[in-house]
């Protein structure tokens, strides 16, 4: 662990990562003091441009934009994160019974593995929000159920291998129950792959939350920055800023998950570091 | 080898395509039955008003009184007979509607698929040749950038930048609808049009090929067969070329074929901001219209899209490199 601490900070594009996050993070924590009014309200003339009156200028309502970049860094993070946790339980499940058990079991999943990586997983999360309604929930449960192949996949590979491994077989030998094998020998010994690619599926679930709420798919009463994107959108001619900042803070926020992942990885997996 | 077996290959995966194709219909089939509202409900509402007699005969004629099962075989023998439904609200069958918006979207698809593998083999190779050299370190920082950007607000602010500000391309649409251009001048005008939607999905789908190439560039560097090239005494330049580059190339065209389903969504999102005529701007405008049985329809197609692109794939890597047994 000594020694994964110390890769990671020798890492410098990763401890960049991390104090970017650490930054969006703090910012999501303190948006309710620093802005305690709702982000919705409209505080001054509209169409201000940044670095006046208002810190990022206001939108063609006259809301303040910092205020909804702060509110809106609560909803994406807490969606990101939450639809990531979902999917990994699930990935995790299916890819482990997969890999575990293997023979038929193991086709059958695959093959509804497969089924899902064919989808066009953006259309089927438009889909499915647009049947079950726009709110936090249905977007959180779009999100999770186009994102768990990779994870089940990579479980698989992983249970797979440790299965023959000789410590394994001894368990088996010993008698041990197959609970007893997958959460106390093989899960642990799994956990940093696991580790690695959620931390890159957070960024790719708050692509896909901001891409749904830019379409107008997410709950019509929480700011988020893919909303006020497109609701920016119309007056992209004459007020740039209002698409410009919601979507820096996009773009920074995913790029330090990215960083802190590919960090992680070198720190983890000291020998898939030549990748 | 022979033209026979491959044939007899792509017939194979195509019956082994069939089952995934029969469950999207029933997952779809799930999704319209979950949607509030049936297609008694549709009409009586596009007519006005219905009384519950009228209601009943409609359900009647649907078959909407059936129990679900014999409702889903009547769903799939629709669909079989390539049958996805009627849109009011564009008054046309969803077939015949997709059909018409498929062909900019397989222009759009095509053109982003050929630069980004192109830009990202050439990237890719180029950083691994210059590993841990200025240029290696340019290219990562550039696909770090690329992706994590949202295509969607990269291309706003391209129009920001290039049609806006600049003025040098159009924002939206596919062609200059008052010019009535003909022959050549059609093909310009809609390639000035391509320019950036195409090279918004372009950046995001070329980073994800530059680290791959990267990689596989870098496993086939340390392979028997490059020392024995070596020791032959060719140089450099030429073992990268025409022989690293050839067989690095495999694993990430094989990459590129299985994303063509999140090309599709990507291009759902790039479609709706530069307003380009295909299924995404369809279905976008589906969701606005809740027009189900049209979105259904577009998923349908786009599923089947891909199981298709992924087959041609397929065969294209058994083409490119013969190791590969034909099962």
């Amino acid at each position: 662990m000594q020694a994964g601490l110390s890769r990671f900070f020798r890492h410098k594009p990763a401890v960049l990562g991390l104090l970017l996050l650490l930054t969006v993070l703090l910012a999501a924590a303190l948006a309710g003091v620093v802005y305690p009014a709702d982000p919705f309200a409209m505080v001054g003339k509209p169409f201000q441009p940044p670095f006046g009156e208002h810190l990022l200028g206001t939108d063609q309502l006259g809301r303040d934009l910092a205020a909804g970049v702060l509110h809106g860094a609560r909803t994406t993070l807490l969606v990101g994160v939450v639809a990531t946790v979902i999917a990994i339980v699930v990935g995790v499940a299916i890819g482990g019974l997969a890999g575990y058990f293997g023979g038929r079991l193991d086709s059958l999943l695959m093959r509804f593995t497969e089924l899902f990586q064919t989808i066009p997983f953006f259309l089927f999360a438009i889909l499915l929000v647009a049947v079950l309604g726009a709110s936090i929930g249905s977007v959180i449960f779009a999100i999770s159920l186009v994102s768990w192949p990779p994870m089940a996949r990579l479980v698989r590979g992983e249970f797979m291998s440790m299965r023959n491994r000789e410590f394994i077989q001894a368990c088996v030998s010993m008698g041990m129950g197959h609970a007893r094998i997958v959460f106390v020998h093989i899960l642990p010994n799994t956990l940093s792959s696991i580790i690695v690619t959620g931390s890159l599926m957070v960024a790719t679930a708050i692509l896909i939350e901001s891409g749904l709420s830019f379409l107008g798919l997410s709950d019509a009463n929480t700011m988020s920055w893919g909303f006020i994107i497109g609701s920016g959108r119309s007056v992209l001619r004459t007020a740039w800023w209002v698409c410009a900042m919601p979507g820096m803070a996009i773009l920074l926020t995913v790029m330090a998950i990215n960083l802190v992942g590919d960090g992680l990885n070198d720190a983890l997996n000291p020998r898939l570091r030549s990748q | 080898m022979a033209w026979n077996q491959s044939a007899a290959y792509a017939l194979r995966r195509l019956l082994q395509a069939v089952p995934t194709v029969l469950v999207i219909v029933a997952l779809n089939f799930l999704l319209l039955k979950l949607a509030p509202g049936d297609a008694a409900d549709v009409l009586a509402g596009e007519a006005g008003s219905a009384t519950p007699e009228f209601m009943a005969q409609l359900r009647e004629k649907f078959g909407l009184d059936q129990p679900l099962g014999v409702q889903l075989l009547l769903y799939m023998k629709q669909i079989v007979t390539f049958d996805l439904g009627y849109s009011f609200r564009h008054s046309m069958p969803v077939a015949e509607l997709i059909l018409s918006r498929l062909g900019p979207t397989l222009l759009l698809m095509v053109t982003v698929f050929g630069l980004a593998v192109g830009a990202g083999a050439l990237l890719g190779s180029l950083a691994a040749r210059n590993l841990n050299r200025w240029q290696d370190n340019m290219i990562s920082m550039l696909t770090v950038l690329a992706y994590a950007t949202p295509v969607f607000w990269a291309g706003l602010m391209l129009i920001v930048l290039f049609s806006i500000k600049l003025g040098w391309f159009p924002t939206s649409g596919m062609q200059q609808v008052a010019a009535f251009h003909e022959g050549f001048a059609k093909v310009r005008d809609i390639a000035h049009h391509l320019v950036l939607p195409a090279f918004t999905l372009t950046m995001f789908y070329m980073a994800l090929y530059t680290r791959l190439m990267r990689a596989s560039v870098l496993e086939q560097s340390s392979m028997d067969y490059v020392v024995t090239a070596r020791a032959k005494g060719l140089t450099e330049r030429q073992i990268a070329r025409r022989h690293v580059f050839r067989n690095a190339l495999l694993p990430v065209v094989t990459m590129a074929g299985v994303q063509a389903g999140a090309m599709l969504g990507g291009a759902v999102v790039v479609e709706t901001v530069f307003a380009w005529p295909g299924l995404g701007l369809l279905a976008y405008e589906s969701l606005f219209a809740r027009d189900l049985n049209l979105l259904l329809g577009i998923f349908f197609v786009s599923t089947c899209l891909v199981v298709i692109v992924n087959l041609i794939v397929d065969l294209a890597y058994s083409f490119l490199d013969p190791r590969i047994e034909l099962r």
